[in-house]
């Protein structure tokens, strides 16, 4: 064989010596990797990608959903939050409320007594000082007359000591009591 | 091995002469290795496609990688029509690449550097693509030597050039692959031959070099079966979408 390809120029792909036999091998070779390739080998990995395809995309979907799901419940969440601060917000604002009402209402009534208290004894001193000048008269009156029995031990009409009396007291007052 | 780089080429009987009538189809080592590149195909398809796991293994990584690669080069260039072609191409594309790169592999033969190999198939693709054309598109296939808004004195020529430049397809995918094939690994050879004729001494220079040849062969081995394959899916393109 090595002498025929010497002869022929040395290219044994030009000796047709096994052409025949190349061509039978390369076409029963050839089918039988077309032939399972084909029908066995290539369905399956086609199989296998479109499976894997759509599981990631069913992944990706689940994924998805339950983005969604927690999206919602962070919303809810979150109006829950601001409900509840507008309900303390309220709470409080009433109760400020109610506790400035009871303060009014018990300086109201405070105010009151004092100025029944006040008036109460302003009247007080309104008779006290109505009263004051006669008490002091009868004072006066009392004294002088003993006082004028002691001087000149005679009786003295106490009747008309208290007219001298009243006389003076009428001119007098007004320095005294300031009226 | 003998020293003529041509000798790695030669295709000798293993087992008895076997005939057919006149035939001889006796087993040779070609025939071997179009059989360790088919076992070997079917061998790593099968174990890649054997399990389904979500995350996939290594192997099983490596066939739907191949698939997605072929699936997605045939729709590029011939597009969806293609799709019943698809296990052709990929059985095609996978052949070439496994024959190719078995030759790499010292003292094996490489089934794709023999023309009559190379060119069944080519004629094989070159018939089956013709056939689709016919049926598909009937007598208007011939449309496919016209082109259009070519001026009329120059369409009887043109005519011609469609006409043989189409006759020549499955002459240029089959040389175009067998030329490479044999280039290459006989370059290697007589760079390998250089390093063993110039000794310790000077044979550092071929050996370097056949070590970065070795590297540019293992790139030419992929890329002549993507040319094979991609060159099928562009006259199947032809047959399926006439353009013209």
């Amino acid at each position: 064989m090595e002498a025929f390809a010497a002869e022929s120029g040395g290219m044994p792909q030009l000796n047709p010596e096994f052409w025949v036999s190349q061509i039978f091998w390369l076409t029963l070779t050839f089918g039988i990797l077309y032939v399972v390739l084909s029908k066995l080998i290539l369905p399956k990995i086609s199989n296998n990608l479109e499976s894997r395809k759509s599981q990631i995309l069913e992944n990706i979907e689940a994924a998805e959903k339950q983005r969604e799901d927690s999206e919602a419940k962070l919303l809810e969440y979150e109006e829950i939050i601001s409900k509840s601060k507008l309900e303390a917000k309220n709470i409080f604002n009433q109760a400020r409320e109610k506790a400035l009402k009871d303060i009014n209402t018990k300086k109201e009534m405070l105010d009151n007594q004092i100025n029944e208290e006040i008036n109460k004894v302003e009247r007080e001193i309104g008779i006290l000082r109505e009263s004051a000048p006669d008490k002091i008269n009868t004072i006066a009156i009392e004294t002088s007359s003993e006082l004028i029995q002691k001087l000149i031990g005679a009786e003295v009409n106490n009747s008309s000591i208290s007219a001298i009396v009243d006389d003076l007291s009428k001119r007098n007052g007004d320095k005294y009591y300031g009226n | 091995m003998a020293a003529n780089p041509m000798s790695q080429f030669d295709v000798y009987r293993i087992g008895p002469e076997i005939k057919v009538g006149t035939f001889d189809i006796s087993f040779t080592n070609a025939s071997l290795f179009m059989i360790i590149s088919t076992f070997t195909i079917l061998l790593i398809f099968n174990l890649g496609s054997k399990k389904n796991k979500l995350l996939p293994n290594k192997i099983q990584l490596l066939a739907e990688l191949s698939y997605t690669f072929v699936s997605k080069m045939i729709n590029d260039t011939a597009g969806s029509k293609a799709k019943p072609y698809f296990a052709f191409i990929f059985s095609l594309f996978m052949f070439v690449l496994f024959c190719n790169m078995f030759g790499m592999i010292p003292y094996t033969f490489t089934v794709t550097s023999h023309i009559i190999v190379t060119f069944v198939l080519a004629s094989f693709i070159f018939i089956g693509v013709t056939v689709i054309g016919f049926i598909k598109h009937g007598f208007g296939y011939l449309k496919l030597f016209v082109p259009s808004g070519v001026p009329a004195v120059l369409l009887p020529l043109i005519v011609v050039i469609e006409i043989i430049s189409y006759l020549s397809r499955p002459i240029s995918l089959s040389v175009r692959l067998f030329a490479n094939m044999m280039a290459g690994h006989t370059m290697m050879k007589v760079f390998g031959g250089f390093v063993i004729s110039l000794g310790i001494v000077g044979g550092w220079l071929p050996l370097s070099f056949s070590v970065a040849l070795t590297g540019l062969e293992i790139l030419v081995a992929f890329l002549q079966a993507y040319v094979f394959a991609i060159l099928t899916c562009i006259y199947l393109n032809d047959a399926l979408n006439l353009h013209h």
